[in-house]
């Protein structure tokens, strides 16, 4: 199955225009368990450069876990990772960071004392050049950069349109609003890979598909490759260029979204336990 | 009139060394969520290392020079600090990261005790002193407006002065610089903190370094004022109410805090200490800190809790 696939892809993106380019992260035969409990067996799959990759699968199928992984929050007991061609050694959620690698979380993990703005700010840390003595004493280059920072900030700000919340305290905002912040925070690195883990998750309609957009706006406009999270299968086939589905930790399809929504496998154990 | 203004004088320069200390605290909760209980012993331990020092170095080196031993002696203390704060990080914190927050207090707790013991191992257990030539003779001043003037202990003015430039420039670090956008980060969500790539482990030292600083500034101005010796840690209990009336979260907050607990103390002792028999300045704090967290646990400028459901 996993020959025909670029084919399919290439097919996909003639449509929309976008550029789905070589693999850049590939998962090879994960497994992670945690004491006796499996939580992944024998999973992979890869993600290609510039496309939106979705990962189903009912509750406790694995699926954060996973994202776990690529994030390095977790380490498998088996299987190899490459990203970008190199195998992954072990390595901890800061240093996928420095990769390019950024995401947003199930529950809301933003700063809530923060406003909006500093909570933005906090994911160009990485970009920040001055050292810790300069930035401390708030010196001439640390305070040059900081406005440069303030630019792409801003930027990022408009594109999400929160212009109007920019100073107010995350933790006073609506849930749908923090959902958006987090992903202007993730933004505020420029990964090249974003992982999202549920982004829709607890939105009405209008949110949802504000969402979408935006999704669909940073993949588009910033080429930038999604690895998603999502519950709502109308979305997911909707955006998703591919898409795998885990059950139980383990991986039952994998494919575009024609393919996977005519899977045996998947309707009896994802849309057959829906209802 | 006069009376009342030296009460309250002495009130507020003792209140600014209590908001020293609750310094302390309140710079590691800010920035991991930790309550430091060693805070307390974090304050003896830096004391003890700079009367030591300041005793040995000149004999070791062979000099005489106070200022220069006082120097060296602050150095070498404050690169003690951060080594303590390093080792803290390696083999205590960094093994607990993602954890409750009483996991990690008991943690503390546990490293007070440690600390307790390694200064006094490390540096005796006997009453040594610390002079850095703080003035010890009272000031007058006011002669002309009041009758008698008012009498001002030069010594605490000193001290008071050096607290309230160390937190203006404290609360100024955490609020407008990138280094202290990435504590207050790393306070609010270790997970996502991580996640936009900032290191724990290396906040986490300079986080207790900069507490193990505030620990020595406050260790140096109390022991030289009551001398370095164990109940030294103790005065760490006076900044517990100060952190509850400020809130833990907030610089400014442990300041006012500090002022308050001063101020109230001495002026419930003169004015309402003949109604009790007295000795009121020892538990005036804490029942004033009761009463907080009865009314507004999250004390005056203390981030409000909100539990979502």
């Amino acid at each position: 199955m996993m020959n025909d696939m670029p084919q399919a892809v290439q097919e996909q993106t003639q449509g929309t225009g976008r550029r789905i380019g070589d693999v850049v992260l590939d998962l090879q035969n994960i497994s992670l368990s945690f004491g006796g409990v499996k939580a992944l067996t024998d999973i992979s799959f890869n993600v290609r450069e510039h496309e939106i990759r979705s990962i189903i699968g009912p509750n406790g199928a694995g699926k954060s876990s996973m994202l776990n992984v690529i994030n390095g929050v977790y380490h498998p007991q088996e299987g190899r990772i490459l990203f970008r061609g190199e195998e992954r050694r072990r390595m901890e959620p800061h240093m996928a960071a420095e990769q390019g690698i950024a995401r947003t979380f199930q529950n809301i993990a933003l700063f809530k004392g923060m406003s909006v703005l500093d909570n933005i700010m906090t994911g160009r840390n990485l970009k920040m050049k001055s050292g810790l003595l300069a930035n401390a004493l708030y010196w001439g280059r640390a305070q040059k950069e900081e406005i440069e920072h303030r630019v792409k900030v801003e930027e990022i700000i408009d594109f999400l349109e929160i212009q109007d919340i920019r100073k107010t305290p995350v933790g006073a905002l609506p849930y749908g609003l923090q959902k958006r912040v987090e992903l202007g925070r993730a933004l505020a690195a420029e990964p090249s890979l974003l992982l999202l883990d549920e982004p829709m998750a607890g939105m009405n309609v209008e949110e949802k598909q504000d969402m979408c957009r935006f999704i669909l706006d940073v993949n588009d406009q910033f080429g930038t490759t999604i690895v998603l999270i999502e519950h709502d299968m109308g979305v997911v086939m909707d955006i998703s260029d591919r898409v795998v589905v885990l059950d139980y930790g383990k991986k039952i399809g994998d494919g575009v979204p024609e393919e996977v929504r005519a899977n045996e496998d998947v309707i009896r154990a994802y849309l057959g336990t829906s209802h | 009139m006069g009376f009342f203004l030296e009460t309250l004088f002495g009130g507020l320069m003792a209140g600014m060394l209590y908001s020293l200390i609750a310094l302390g605290f309140v710079l590691i909760y800010k920035a991991s969520g930790v309550f430091n209980f060693a805070q307390g012993a974090m304050v003896l331990f830096a004391a003890l290392a700079m009367a030591r020092f300041a005793e040995w170095i000149p004999k070791w080196l062979g000099f005489e020079s106070l200022l220069l031993a006082n120097l060296l002696a602050f150095i070498v203390a404050m690169a003690l600090m951060v080594v303590l704060a390093w080792v803290i990080e390696r083999l205590c914190l960094s093994k607990l990261v993602n954890q409750e927050g009483i996991t990690l207090l008991m943690a503390t707790l546990g490293i007070s005790y440690f600390l307790d013991g390694l200064g006094q191992t490390l540096f005796g257990n006997d009453i040594y002193s610390i002079n850095v030539g703080m003035p010890k003779d009272p000031a007058m001043i006011l002669e002309g407006t009041f009758e008698g003037g008012l009498l001002i202990s030069k010594e605490d003015l000193v001290a008071a002065l050096i607290s309230a430039a160390l937190v203006a420039a404290l609360a100024l670090f955490f609020q407008k610089t990138a280094t202290g956008r990435a504590l207050r980060a790393v306070a609010d969500d270790h997970q996502a903190a991580q996640s936009i790539g900032i290191p724990l482990n290396r906040i986490w030292v300079i986080v207790w370094s900069v507490a193990g600083f505030a620990a020595l500034v406050a260790g140096i101005i109390w022991g030289s004022k009551l001398g370095v010796q164990f109940s030294l840690s103790l005065v760490a209990l006076k900044a517990l109410p100060v952190v509850i009336l400020g809130g833990l979260t907030s610089v400014p907050g442990a300041i006012l805090g500090g002022l308050i607990i001063g101020v109230g103390e001495k002026l419930s002792e003169i004015y309402l200490g003949s109604f009790f028999g007295g000795g009121i300045e020892i538990w005036f704090a804490y029942v004033l800190a009761l009463g907080f967290l009865l009314v507004r646990p999250q004390g005056l400028f203390g981030e409000k809790i909100i539990d979502r459901v």
